[in-house]
């Protein structure tokens, strides 16, 4: 690790103010950041912690029925009182171990992006709204690519607003060693759709399965998805796992997420 | 000294809580990188970051002028001293000896394995020494790579350039035996051949290497505290092969190490840096491994890819096993690299069998990739994985249960001392009875209606089981010394009986994590009749034991504790007479029972604690018959290994959609010979089972083709956490004691990984073909998309 200063805004003001200095970098719980700043992989001259923040943490429910969860708010948060959408509430009680749950964020997860984290494909299957300090970003435009989102330079993530599906689960296959996401797979169904998001399996980061999702609108079971198959070409290829072997455990989590939805 | 005839609370056969643990899990052990001296200074290592290159140029100026810099050193300052030497001389077939390069401090003109050290930077704090290490530049010219054994082998580039070759030996064994073991498989009914892989592992104890080097100007004599298995090897190997520092001069210490599992028996570069270094400046120098270096340098293990063929008759009776191993060395001999696929696997590959012909050849072979040494049952794993494989698999080529064909061809009882087909004398074994017991722990019965309840759920259930028997308690001298061993095996003890009556007993086995500070003191108090918390254990440290051979091959106990026997057994001669004086008999008078000398047939007596005080204060004592004090010395060793064996089983329930195994149940039965602590024998075996399962079922060392370490941390490199891990049934009562030792033990240590592996894959590869899946085999690891790869490779 490098030498840096390091900040505890109290405001998002204040955190927006102090991004905006050269080489300064956001930190949510550090669950990513602090391991590479331990390899020397960066060097920021500050680090800004947003968790000092009252008003980017906790959960509650906002007039539109959406979960709203404060950006700086920890999986364990999540975990313990999203019961309102509890296909969210069980994804955030399986990221990581405890420790991680109790430092992590959901901004930091999404703003960081990894293909193989949880909360983009639960993000992305329920159409959340990312908040930051400057604008509302939908989902669908939110994630662009491995470690690649909408965000400017220096914006935060203050909240994240999931509506409520009907029916929804997150289906997990973890890598054996890092235990991310080999592949995981949320299915939410909504009044207005079936909505399919993967993580963990491809080249571009998060993505929605459409074909899924149009099998699904038909047909909410997992038969429906028999006649799918999704080609092995763009996904993920290395020591775990071919993207043959992706690309199919895509088809089996999301059919166990169907029959697991409640 | 069986368990049954105890009479001393917390003695042999008590089930004594570890006391070591206390210290350990409160936060106050103290570990190498816990000891902090006044005007200690910092090592970092500057590593290559390629496989294979010849090192242009160094320069070191910028790096020097940084602050804090003391000084930077490169392979050049090195290239006078000795190298690092491999333990055992190993002859080809042809009678050529093993082709041994140096293996020196600092990489000089070569780089041979990312992570191999070319120069080392010490200065006031580790972040300036990390600094300084970044700006040491280095010209290096990359050179294709050879990682894969066969492509070395077949002429990729060379490793050392100077031995002209990448193949260290090629051994047979017995070599005697080849053409009889040949013409048998010629003219046998069944042969059933299987190629296999034992994956390569990466040690991952939990403490890190680490060492602190202190030089003392005044006397001219070097303190190294290090994370070692052996302190008074890695004096030795500095001593009289690298630095040439005087034995008398060294004083190494091996304080609280958190495991070690085989990686740390060995004398690494790093220790003599830091030990010149400290001379050079007069300051105590400290380096501790970061875990990504672990990964890169910590001496890795297994590595073998074998074909084996077992032949047989048509009824499943043996008639011989032969076997061609190709064994990866790593691009430098570590200390024990060329006897673990040698000498500790060839002579267990008749394993539990009265089979007749046996035939092992190996081939050693260089690569560019960190070196390859012993890793928990070291040679043993590998042999008993070949034989129950391809048992398993022969039993299912001829439609026999593989339990028949397994009991078949044991070795029975009465047998015993048998003269194995592969060199070695089993003392004893009963290797049905441990069958047997297997058999009721497993409830093979209720097998059936455990499958249909997964096959209900669209999982495939499998059942796979084997036998083991391994030879460990590492010695005897005179027999290694015939088969290469540079060194020898025996072990030391002192016990110390303080004047107020408690006691130091010095061990040379070293522990860290093994329970030495609990179970030896059992067995002493056993032996004196007195409370084994009167009594404490020394050991890691040069200065303050008599000698020792360290710890490795499951040999504490059986060696060490039996010098701890032999060394008591002269305390009690001599208190004897110290009493018998005190109580005016004569010493063949005197009887010692709990804790009390007494008069044979009166009810004259002194307790022990007024005969140690005697010695002491020898007041009114006979000086001319009996010297004042009470402290004994004892070497031992032995005249044999001993020879631990059991079966093994292992339940699996497999999801045919993902390939995700589960163990759902493992059973260990074992015969370690009669047991000190049962409670520390079932955590030995629990340990080892959890490696034996990592292996199997998850741990992937990978190189890529220039030879990278794809599997560098623990994003990429999976270790068995608790619940990849079922709860284990593990029974170790009624062993057969080993005939050579006073205690009648055998090792425990290593059983667990060296029998665990088999059985993983059995029941896999019977859950595979229960599900009509035509995969007679796949290597290890075991993982998810690998097992779902072979599920549906074509034609299967």
């Amino acid at each position: 690790m490098y030498n840096f200063e390091m900040t505890r805004p109290s405001t998002i003001a204040d955190a927006v103010k102090a991004l905006q200095d050269e080489d300064a970098q956001a930190l949510g719980g550090g669950q990513t950041l602090i391991p590479t700043l331990k390899q020397r992989l960066a060097m920021p001259s500050t680090l800004v912690s947003l968790t000092g923040i009252g008003e980017m943490r906790g959960v509650c429910m906002s007039d539109a029925g959406e979960v709203c969860v404060g950006g700086a708010t920890p999986h364990a948060v999540v975990a313990r009182e999203a019961s309102a959408f509890p296909g969210l509430a069980a994804l955030a009680s399986h990221i990581g171990d405890p420790a991680v749950r109790n430092r992590g964020t959901v901004g930091g997860s999404l703003a960081n992006n990894d293909p193989s984290a949880c909360y983009p494909a639960a993000a992305l299957a329920s159409g959340a709204t990312i908040i930051t300090n400057a604008r509302e970003i939908v989902a669908d435009e939110y994630f662009q690519g491995m470690f690649t989102t909408a965000l400017e330079e220096g914006e935060i993530i203050t909240e994240v607003r999931f509506p409520v599906p009907e029916k929804s689960h997150y289906e997990k296959f973890v890598q054996p060693a890092s235990r991310f996401a080999l592949v995981g797979v949320m299915v939410a169904k909504y009044a207005d759709g079936v909505r399919v998001a993967v993580t963990g399996a491809s080249e571009e980061g998060v993505f929605r399965w459409a074909e899924a999702e149009a099998a699904l609108n038909a047909n909410f079971s997992a038969d429906a998805l028999d006649d799918l198959s999704l080609g092995g070409d763009d996904m993920i290829s290395d020591l775990h796992g071919s993207g043959d072997y992706r690309a199919h455990l895509v088809k089996v989590m999301t059919g166990r997420a169907v029959s697991k939805a409640a | 000294m069986p368990k049954d005839n105890s009479t001393v609370e917390g003695g042999i056969g008590a089930a004594t809580v570890r006391r070591e643990d206390i210290r350990f899990l409160t936060g106050d052990g103290q570990y190498t990188d816990d000891i902090v001296l006044q005007g200690q200074t910092h090592a970092i290592f500057v590593r290559s970051d390629v496989a294979n290159g010849v090192i242009k140029s160094i320069d070191t100026s910028a790096a020097e002028a940084m602050p804090g810099v003391l000084a930077v050193f490169t392979g050049e300052d090195f290239a006078e001293v000795g190298g690092n030497p491999a333990g055992w001389l190993i002859n080809s077939r042809d009678g050529e000896p093993m082709k041994e390069p140096k293996r020196p401090v600092l990489a000089h003109g070569k780089v041979r394995h990312v992570g191999d050290a070319y120069a080392a930077v010490v200065a006031e704090t580790k972040e300036q020494a990390m600094d300084a290490a970044a700006a040491v530049e280095v010209d290096i010219e990359e050179l294709d790579a050879v990682t894969d054994m066969t492509s070395a082998i077949a002429g990729g580039g060379l490793v050392h350039d100077e031995i002209e070759t990448n193949i260290c030996f090629d051994w047979g064994w017995i070599e005697d035996n080849r053409a009889a073991t040949d013409a048998a498989i010629k003219a046998a009914p069944h042969v059933t051949t299987l190629e296999l892989v034992n994956n390569r592992l990466v040690p991952n104890a939990m403490e890190p290497r680490a060492s602190t080097a202190d030089y003392n100007k005044g006397t001219g004599e070097y303190t190294l505290y290090t994370t070692s298995q052996n302190p008074h090897l890695t004096r030795l190997l500095i001593s009289a092969f690298v630095l040439g520092i005087p034995e008398n001069k060294l004083r190494v210490v091996a304080p609280d190490v958190g495991g070690g599992f085989g990686s740390k028996i060995y004398h690494y570069g790093e220790e003599a840096l830091v030990l010149a270094a400290s001379k050079k400046l007069k300051r105590p120098v400290k380096w501790t491994s970061s875990r990504s270096e672990a990964f890169l340098t910590d001496a890795h293990g297994r590595d073998h890819v074998t074909k084996i063929e077992l032949a047989c008759e048509k009824d499943g009776t043996f008639i011989a096993f032969r076997t061609e191993t190709l064994a990866n060395v790593g691009a430098y001999l570590s200390n024990f690299s060329t006897v673990t696929p040698t000498f500790l696997h060839g002579t267990l590959m008749a394993g539990n069998y009265t089979v007749p012909n046996v035939y092992v050849n190996v081939k050693a072979v260089f690569t560019n990739t960190a070196p390859v040494d012993a890793y928990r049952g070291a040679g043993r794993p590998e042999a008993t994985y070949s034989i129950e494989r391809v048992v398993d698999m022969a039993a299912r080529e001829l439609g026999m249960d593989p339990i028949k064909i397994r009991r078949k061809n044991f070795i029975k009882p009465d047998q015993f001392p048998f003269a194995s087909a592969a060199g070695l004398e089993y003392d004893s074994g009963n290797y049905d009875r441990q069958m047997d017991k297997l058999e009721v722990m497993i409830d093979r019965d209720g097998f059936s209606a455990r499958r249909a309840e997964s096959e209900k759920k669209g999982m495939l259930r499998g059942l796979g089981l084997n036998a083991y028997v391994e030879a460990c308690g590492i010695a005897p001298s005179n027999l290694i010394g015939i088969l290469g061993a540079r060194v020898g095996l025996y072990d030391a003890a002192t016990v110390r009986v303080n004047a107020t009556g408690n006691l130091a007993v010095m061990v040379g086995a070293h522990s860290h994590g093994q329970g030495h500070e609990t179970a030896f003191p059992q067995v002493v108090a056993e032996m004196l009749g007195i409370d084994p918390m009167s009594i404490e254990i020394v050991h890691g440290d040069t200065a303050k034991i008599p000698f020792g051979m360290g710890t490795y091959g499951s040999r504490s106990l059986a060696v060490c504790g039996s010098a701890v026997v032999r060394a008591t057994e002269k305390i009690i001669v001599k208190a004897k007479k110290i009493a018998a004086h005190m109580l005016a008999a004569a010493d063949t008078e005197i009887e010692l029972r709990d804790g009390q000398f007494s008069v044979a047939g009166t009810n004259k007596s002194v307790s022990f604690g007024e005969v140690a005080l005697k010695a002491y204060i020898p007041h009114q004592f006979p000086i001319e018959e009996i010297e004042p004090g009470l402290e004994e010395t004892a070497f031992y060793d032995p005249a044999n290994f001993t020879y631990p064996s059991g079966a093994y089983a292992c339940e699996v329930e497999l999801d045919p959609k993902t390939g995700k195994v589960t163990i759902e149940r493992f059973a260990a039965a074992d015969d370690f010979g009669n047991i000190i602590n049962p409670m520390i024998v079932t955590g030995q075996v629990h340990g080892g089972i959890g490696q034996g399962i990592g292996q199997a079922l998850i741990e992937q060392t990978a190189y890529d083709e220039n030879g990278q370490l794809l599997s560098a941390s623990y994003m990429d490199y999976a270790m068995p956490r608790a619940d990849d891990l079922p709860f284990y049934q593990v029974n170790h009562d009624d062993g057969t004691p080993c005939t050579h030792n006073p205690l009648g033990v055998k090792g425990c240590g290593e059983a667990g990984a060296i029998a665990s592996p088999a059985s993983v894959v059995n029941a896999v590869i019977d859950a595979m073909q229960s599900g009509g899946k035509n995969v007679t085999h796949m290597d290890m690891p075991l993982t998810p998309s690998r097992v779902w790869e072979a599920m549906n490779a074509k034609g299967v």
